[in-house]
């Protein structure tokens, strides 16, 4: 267990390794060089070698590469281009925390809706309550974040007015003063989390129903709702690990478009702004973190998932 | 899978999602026809009329009639998103039967790669894509073939592998038959299930991903009528003029919502589960 533990943290690291490379190659495949594509029209001979200087541009690939992912991994990011002297760490540690405040938020609320609800779709298999939350899973994920985001800005934020429908507060404000603002977001993200968890806790809640052992303790003489929450929930929610993991990845992608949309101050919104200003450091370090984010919950996924099952906990202890 | 077969067993759900398809299709085919005004003409002194016999879907601020650019959008969101999905299934197809088929040193090269690649989520990686390399329809198609290709291959390739050690392939490895022709027609005919469903599944991803980068304003450029830069454009008169940012809120929704349909049509079809995906 422990060995398969580390195992897999290694390969891990070892993936993050091979994603920074392919984030760091997407500015070596550039036409030209990045200080000519930064630059644009503004390229004059001397703000172009000055660029080059600032991105070590002068250096050859390997050397950037190592000294760039070298710096990374030990704290040092650089520095942003589009905010002159703005080191990358504590701009994006701070929009981190109100991202991960507001995924907290979505998830924490959305995974149990997602489970029940996944449940008795599963238990009436066909009938009208499956029906019901079968339409609603397939409208919530065929809607984009930014119109499911719109609307409910739209109803509650605007026509009854009840809620903030953009942030006004700073990015460094306290959580208390971000609450408000962060309920309508937080909505948007979990419409579309319940909607693809739900759907996969249904099916494997209907594999499971449909097992031998499940049959089995039927004709045993068990009553429903002990074969129902003794058998059936418990195994039909472990294949369901992964994919709730799969879904908590999401949002770290999620929350750019639903951050845009409130105006949320996270690293979604963070993004946007560094794409419009072509401010490139920034934009491979979000894009760093948010493949960090999601190889961290999968790794998780992975061993809580291994713990969960007794047949591969022994085979691996 | 014979057509008439399927055809057969649709359920009234599924034939809902044919039909909204085939609307769509039939709109954006038929757009220059249908539309009554041209997307892009502006007319000032028609600016944010609401919806009324003249003008179906109203006016924006410029006096561009909504209706006619919703039409047009769908051109966009059509040809670019099914091109994408097409190129990222067909690709992302042969890759993994591919890596399946000879295994060892290069399988594992590629794999790696393609779970680096998996691991960037894809909004993620197409704003890396879109700031490097700017935005227009070739980046966007690009973009969209290289976000979404990692998951086929992932999916094609643990489903070839269940073939790899049937008799049938082992024969014409035995007969000593080429690694293409293998791939091409022992391994590829197998798995073309799963193809069609990918397909279908990832088309209806990218049509969300191509609104959603045109709304965050990264996708195609203005004057362009793309449903998801009607919204962005249109979203200041929320209050004014609801009629701008709800028709092409409809059009995305409904094009989805078919696609979605149609993909679990022929998943549950062809016997095979598709509520594990998730477009991350």
């Amino acid at each position: 267990m422990v060995w398969y533990v580390v195992q897999r943290c290694i390969g891990a690291l070892m993936t993050l390794f091979i994603v920074a490379a392919v984030i760091f190659a997407a500015t070596e495949l550039l036409p030209g060089d990045v200080a000519t594509a930064l630059l644009g029209r503004d390229a004059t001979p001397k703000r172009l070698a000055q660029v080059r200087a600032q991105l070590r541009l002068d250096r050859p690939v390997s050397e950037r590469y190592w000294a760039w992912f070298g710096g990374f991994v030990q704290g040092d990011w650089g520095y942003s281009l589009a905010r002159p002297n703005q080191a990358i760490i504590p701009l994006v540690g701070e929009r981190l925390l109100n991202t991960m405040w507001l995924a907290f938020i979505a998830a924490s609320v959305g995974i149990p809706i997602a489970i029940m609800l996944g449940v008795i779709a599963g238990l009436y298999r066909d009938h009208v309550p499956d029906v019901v939350i079968s339409v609603i899973a397939l409208v919530g994920m065929s809607l984009p974040e930014f119109v499911i985001g719109s609307l409910l800005m739209l109803v509650f934020g605007v026509m009854w007015a009840i809620l903030p429908a953009i942030t006004i507060v700073p990015p460094n404000a306290s959580f208390g003063q971000l609450l408000p603002s962060m309920i309508l977001p937080a909505w948007t993200l979990m419409i579309v989390m319940v909607a693809y968890i739900l759907r996969m806790v249904r099916s494997s809640m209907i594999d499971v129903l449909q097992s031998e052992y499940v049959q089995m303790a039927y004709l045993k003489g068990m009553s429903r709702q002990m074969v129902i929450w003794r058998y059936a929930i418990p195994t039909a929610l472990l294949p369901s690990i992964n994919a709730i993991a799969l879904t908590v990845a999401w949002l770290i992608g999620g929350v750019v478009v639903v951050e845009t949309v409130f105006n949320f101050p996270g690293i979604g919104r963070l993004m946007t702004a560094a794409v419009g200003d072509r401010d490139l450091p920034l934009v491979q370090a979000l894009g760093l973190v948010g493949a960090a984010f999601y190889i961290g919950v999968n790794l998780v996924a992975d061993i809580a998932t291994l713990w969960l099952t007794p047949r591969l906990r022994t085979q691996y202890w | 899978m014979k057509i008439r077969a399927f055809v057969k067993q649709l359920s009234f759900v599924s034939w809902v999602g044919i039909g909204f398809l085939v609307v769509h299709v039939v709109m954006a085919l038929a757009a220059p026809w249908i539309a009554p005004y041209s997307p892009t003409a502006i007319d000032a002194t028609q600016a944010m009329h609401p919806p009324s016999l003249l003008h179906w879907g109203g006016t924006d601020r410029y006096g561009r009639d909504i209706f006619s650019r919703v039409i047009y959008g769908g051109q966009i969101a059509l040809v670019i998103s099914l091109t994408s999905a097409a190129l990222a299934v067909v690709g992302g197809g042969l890759i993994g039967v591919y890596v399946a088929y000879i295994g060892g040193f290069i399988d594992d090269v590629i794999m790696r790669l393609i779970d680096a690649l998996i691991s960037i989520p894809s909004v993620l990686l197409l704003l890396v894509i879109v700031t490097a390399f700017g935005s227009g329809n070739g980046v966007i198609i690009a973009a969209m073939v290289v976000s979404y290709l990692p998951g086929v291959v992932r999916v094609v390739r643990a489903t070839a592998l269940e073939y790899v050690p049937r008799d049938f392939i082992q024969a014409a490895r035995i007969r000593g038959e080429k690694t293409i022709h293998i791939v091409r027609d022992e391994l590829w005919p197998n798995i073309l299930d799963v193809v069609f469903v990918q397909f279908a599944m990832n088309a209806s991803w990218i049509v969300l991903a191509v609104s959603g980068l045109s709304f965050l304003g990264f996708g195609v450029n203005p004057p362009t009528p793309d449903w998801g830069l009607m919204v962005n454009e249109n979203r200041a008169m929320l209050l004014l003029a609801p009629w701008g940012i709800l028709y092409p809120m409809g059009a995305v929704a409904t094009l989805v919502i078919a696609l979605n349909l149609v993909s679990d049509a022929i998943a549950k079809a062809l016997g095979l589960d598709r509520s594990r995906g998730v477009p991350v």
